[in-house]
C-alpha cells in the first residue's frame, strides 16, 4: 500500500513544488540542513474516506516540510515511549495494567494537528500518547506509570488515569465505554458556555458495543452537541475479534441518522482531514462518527501476549505495509525533506530523551502517606479523621 | 440558579412537565431549555453527562425521577462522580449534585421504593445528605449546589407535600451538620428523612410515659456527624437508631460501627438500630407498613433500652 502511494506522489509533479531545489541540494546532502519550511505541500491519503450520510472531504490534504518533520518526531517519540514502557513493566516498575498504543500514533498527532488546545480529547486506558500529544512531559508519564510523586497524578492515578486540565485533556478512563458520557457532558458544557471548540470522545471497536454509547450519541444528536466520536478500531477488543463482537463491525454507521466516516488510521494525514473536516462539520451540525481503521501491535495490556487470537503473520504484515511512522519517513524522504542520518539522528536524540526522563523520573520520590488522604474531598474535608470534638487528630497514618 | 449562571438542572420530565414530583416546576420557562434540561430515558448517558459538564466547571443538578433508576448510572457515579478528583491528583472539581426521591410510602413497589444511601455509603469522595423538613432541605440543597464536592441529595416520596414557614432571608445549612431536633437526656435516637417524624410521633407518646429522648436528625450520611452526636452519647449514654434503611449493610449499621468505635466507654448498653426489614418493599399497603419501622415499635424499643 505504501508503495504504491509513493509511486502516485511520484509521478504527479505538479504537487511537488520543491523537486527542483530539492534535487539539486540533495547532491550536497551533507551539507542541505533539514527542510523546515513551510511551504505548502499537498499528499493524496492512501485511500479515500467513506463517508455515511455525509460528503466525505477531499484526498488531497494540505501540509508542509515542518509540519511532516513534526509528525515523524511526535510519532516516534510516542513509539519510543510506550516500548521503553513495555521494557520498564517486564522490570517491574511499572505494575497493574499496562496499555500500549504502538501502532495507532497517527491517530492522536492527526487530531492533534487539527485542532488546538481548548478543543477537549477525552479518551480510555490507551492514553499514554494521547496525553503526551496535549502536552504532556515524558517525565511526568513516567513518573506517573511508576507511581511517582512527579506523575501528572501525583502517582494516584496510573497508566489508566492520565488528565491535564489546562490542555484539554480530560482523561484517562478505565471502565470501557464510560468515557463517552462523560465527553458528551464536555460538549454539552463547551455549547453551554457558547465556546466555538469541540470535544473528541475516542472509544474502540469493544467500546463500540456499550448501551450507554447509544444513549450518549442520541442525546447529543437531540442536543445538537459539538462532539466527535472517534472509534478507534484496531480490530479486537482485548481477545475477541471485531467480527465476533459486532453483528455490524462498520463502527461508522452505527450512529444510523448521525453522519459517519471510515478513515485509515494509520495515515496521519487522513486523520487530520478528517478530525478538520469533522470539528467543521460538527459545529454546524451536530455530532459525527468517525471510524480510525488501525492497529496495534502490542496486545491489548502487557499482561496479552497479543498473539492467541492472532497471527504474529497479520502483525508483521502490518508492521510492514501500514505502519504509520515508516509511512512519514518515506513521505520525507521521498520529498527529499530530510535525509536517511538526519532521521536517523533525530531517532537517536528521541531514544536519549527517553531515556532521560526515564532516569529522572525513576529519581522521583513515591507519594508521601499522607497523600493517602489528600484530594478524596475539595477542602481538605475527610483527609483525616478527627475525634469527636473534631480537634484532635485520631488515624494514624501508616 | 439565579445566582450563578453555571448552574443547570437535568433529568427526566424536568423541564416542560415540571418534574414528577413538581421540583422543578416553573424552572424551564424562566431559565429556558439549555439550563433546564429534558433528558431522554437514559439514566448512565445524562448522570455521565453532568460528571464531564461538572468537570469543566460547570455545576449541574442531576435527577433521579426515582432514586432507584439511578442504579443504571451506578459505574458513573462510583467511578467517575467519586473518584475523578483523586484519580487526577486534584486537577478536577465535580461539583455536581445528584437527587431524587427515594423510600417506601406510597405503595410504589419493590422497584421504585429503593432506599439507595445504603449502596452508595462506600463510594469514597462523594457527600451524601438527606433532608427532611422543608427548611433543611432548601437549605441543604443550596449548600449542596454550593459544594465542590459530589454530593448526593436523598429526598422522600412521602415529604414533598409538607408545608412550612421558612425565613425569606438567605440561609444554608451546614453539609456535615447534624440536626438537634429536640434536646433530651435519657436516650439518644438518631435518624433521619422520613422516619423523623415516626420519632417524634413517638416521643410523644415517650413524654407522657415520662421519658425524655433526645432526637436528632442526622442529616449527613457520609459523613457522619460526630461531633453532635457524640456529645449526645456523652450526655445520655443510650443510643437508639431508627432508619428507614434495610438492616442490612444500611446507613444505621455503619453508624452503629461508628459509635462503638468512638463512644464505647460511654454507652451504658449495646445500640439498638430498628431498621426496614430485609425484603423487597411489598405492594399491598397492609404489608409495606411492616416493612418500615412504625411509632409503637420505637416507644418499645426505647423502653426496653431504658430499664
Amino acid at each position: 500500500m505504501a508503495l504504491s502511494h509513493l509511486s502516485s506522489t511520484r509521478s504527479n509533479r505538479f504537487l511537488r513544488p520543491l523537486a527542483a531545489a530539492a534535487a539539486a541540494a540533495a547532491a550536497s546532502s551533507l551539507c542541505r540542513p533539514i527542510s523546515t519550511s513551510t511551504e505548502p505541500l499537498v499528499i493524496e491519503t492512501s485511500i479515500p474516506f467513506t463517508p455515511h450520510k455525509c460528503e466525505p472531504p477531499s484526498r488531497s490534504v494540505e501540509t508542509n516540510p515542518q509540519e511532516l518533520l513534526t509528525f515523524f518526531r511526535d510519532m516516534a517519540t510516542m513509539r519510543r515511549m510506550e516500548i521503553a514502557a513495555d521494557s520498564l513493566y517486564k522490570a517491574k516498575l511499572i505494575r497493574g495494567f499496562c496499555h500500549l498504543y504502538d501502532g495507532q500514533e497517527a491517530v492522536c498527532v492527526g487530531m492533534e494537528a487539527s485542532i488546538n488546545k481548548k478543543d477537549c480529547i477525552i479518551t480510555a486506558y490507551r492514553d499514554h500518547c494521547t496525553f503526551l500529544g496535549r502536552g504532556g512531559t515524558l517525565l511526568e508519564i513516567f513518573s506517573e506509570l511508576m507511581g511517582r510523586q512527579g506523575g501528572c497524578s501525583k502517582g494516584k492515578g496510573g497508566s489508566m488515569h492520565f488528565y491535564k486540565k489546562e490542555s484539554g485533556f480530560y482523561g484517562g478512563h478505565g471502565i470501557v465505554g464510560a468515557q463517552v458520557p462523560l465527553g458528551c457532558g464536555l460538549a454539552f458544557a463547551q455549547k453551554y458556555n457558547k465556546d466555538e471548540n469541540v470535544t473528541f470522545a475516542l472509544y474502540g471497536d469493544g467500546a463500540a458495543n456499550q448501551g450507554q454509547l447509544f444513549e450518549a450519541l442520541n442525546i447529543s444528536a437531540l442536543w445538537d452537541l459539538p462532539i466527535i466520536l472517534v472509534c478507534e478500531n484496531n480490530h479486537y477488543g482485548m481477545g475477541t475479534a471485531e467480527w465476533r463482537a459486532a453483528k455490524s463491525p462498520s463502527y461508522y454507521k452505527r450512529g444510523d441518522y448521525v453522519p459517519g466516516l471510515k478513515v485509515d488510521g494509520m495515515d496521519v494525514l487522513a486523520v487530520k482531514q478528517a478530525c478538520k473536516f469533522a470539528k467543521e462539520h460538527v459545529l454546524k451540525n451536530g455530532p459525527i462518527i468517525l471510524e480510525m481503521d488501525t492497529y496495534r501491535y502490542h496486545g491489548h495490556s502487557m499482561s496479552d501476549p497479543g498473539s492467541t487470537y492472532r497471527t504474529r503473520d497479520e502483525i508483521s504484515g502490518v508492521r510492514q505495509e501500514r505502519d504509520p511512522i515508516e509511512r512519514v519517513r518515506k513521505l520525507v524522504l521521498g520529498h527529499d525533506l530530510a535525509t536517511e542520518k538526519e532521521l536517523k539522528d533525530i531517532e537517536k536524540e528521541i531514544r536519549k530523551e527517553v531515556d532521560e526522563a526515564i532516569a529522572k523520573a525513576k529519581e522521583s520520590p513515591m507519594p508521601e502517606p499522607s497523600e493517602l488522604f489528600t484530594n478524596v474531598y475539595v477542602k481538605g474535608f475527610g483527609t483525616e479523621s478527627f475525634g469527636a470534638d473534631r480537634k484532635e487528630l485520631r488515624a494514624t497514618l501508616p | 440558579m439565579d445566582r450563578d449562571n453555571r448552574v443547570c438542572v437535568m433529568g427526566e420530565d424536568v423541564g416542560h412537565y415540571g418534574g414528577s414530583y413538581k421540583v422543578t416546576r416553573g424552572l424551564a420557562d424562566k431559565f429556558g431549555d439549555l439550563r433546564v434540561l429534558d433528558t431522554p430515558i437514559a439514566e448512565n448517558a445524562f448522570t455521565g453527562m453532568g460528571i464531564g459538564a461538572a468537570m469543566t466547571g460547570l455545576r449541574p443538578i442531576v435527577e433521579g425521577m426515582n432514586m432507584g433508576f439511578l442504579l443504571l448510572a451506578f459505574n458513573q457515579i462510583s467511578n467517575n462522580c467519586g473518584m475523578l478528583h483523586y484519580t487526577s491528583g486534584g486537577q478536577f472539581t465535580i461539583p455536581i449534585v445528584i437527587r431524587g426521591p427515594g423510600g417506601v410510602g406510597r405503595q410504589l413497589g419493590a422497584e421504585h421504593s429503593q432506599r439507595l444511601e445504603s449502596y452508595f455509603q462506600s463510594i469514597p469522595g462523594i457527600q451524601m445528605v438527606a433532608c427532611s423538613t422543608p427548611y433543611n432541605a432548601k437549605g441543604l440543597m443550596k449548600a449542596a449546589i454550593r459544594s465542590e464536592n459530589p454530593v448526593i441529595l436523598f429526598e422522600h416520596v412521602l415529604l414533598y407535600n409538607l408545608k412550612e414557614r421558612i425565613p425569606d432571608e438567605e440561609y444554608i445549612c451546614n453539609l456535615e451538620e447534624a440536626e438537634m431536633v429536640r434536646p433530651g437526656e435519657h436516650i439518644t435516637i438518631l435518624t433521619y428523612s422520613r422516619m423523623r417524624y415516626h420519632v417524634m410521633q413517638a416521643a410523644k407518646t415517650l413524654v407522657n410515659k415520662g421519658y425524655d429522648p433526645e432526637v436528632i436528625d442526622i442529616r449527613s450520611l457520609k459523613p457522619f456527624d460526630l461531633h453532635t452526636i457524640g456529645n449526645s452519647v456523652k450526655k445520655t449514654h443510650r443510643v437508639l437508631i431508627v432508619e428507614e434503611c434495610m438492616r442490612t449493610g444500611g446507613i444505621g449499621a455503619s453508624l452503629t460501627a461508628a459509635i462503638n468505635e468512638n463512644f464505647i466507654d460511654y454507652l451504658d448498653a449495646p445500640i439498638v438500630c430498628l431498621s426496614s426489614q430485609d425484603v423487597p418493599t411489598p405492594y399491598a399497603g397492609t404489608l409495606e407498613e411492616f416493612t418500615i419501622v412504625q411509632p409503637a415499635q420505637i416507644v418499645t424499643a426505647v423502653e426496653q433500652l431504658c430499664q
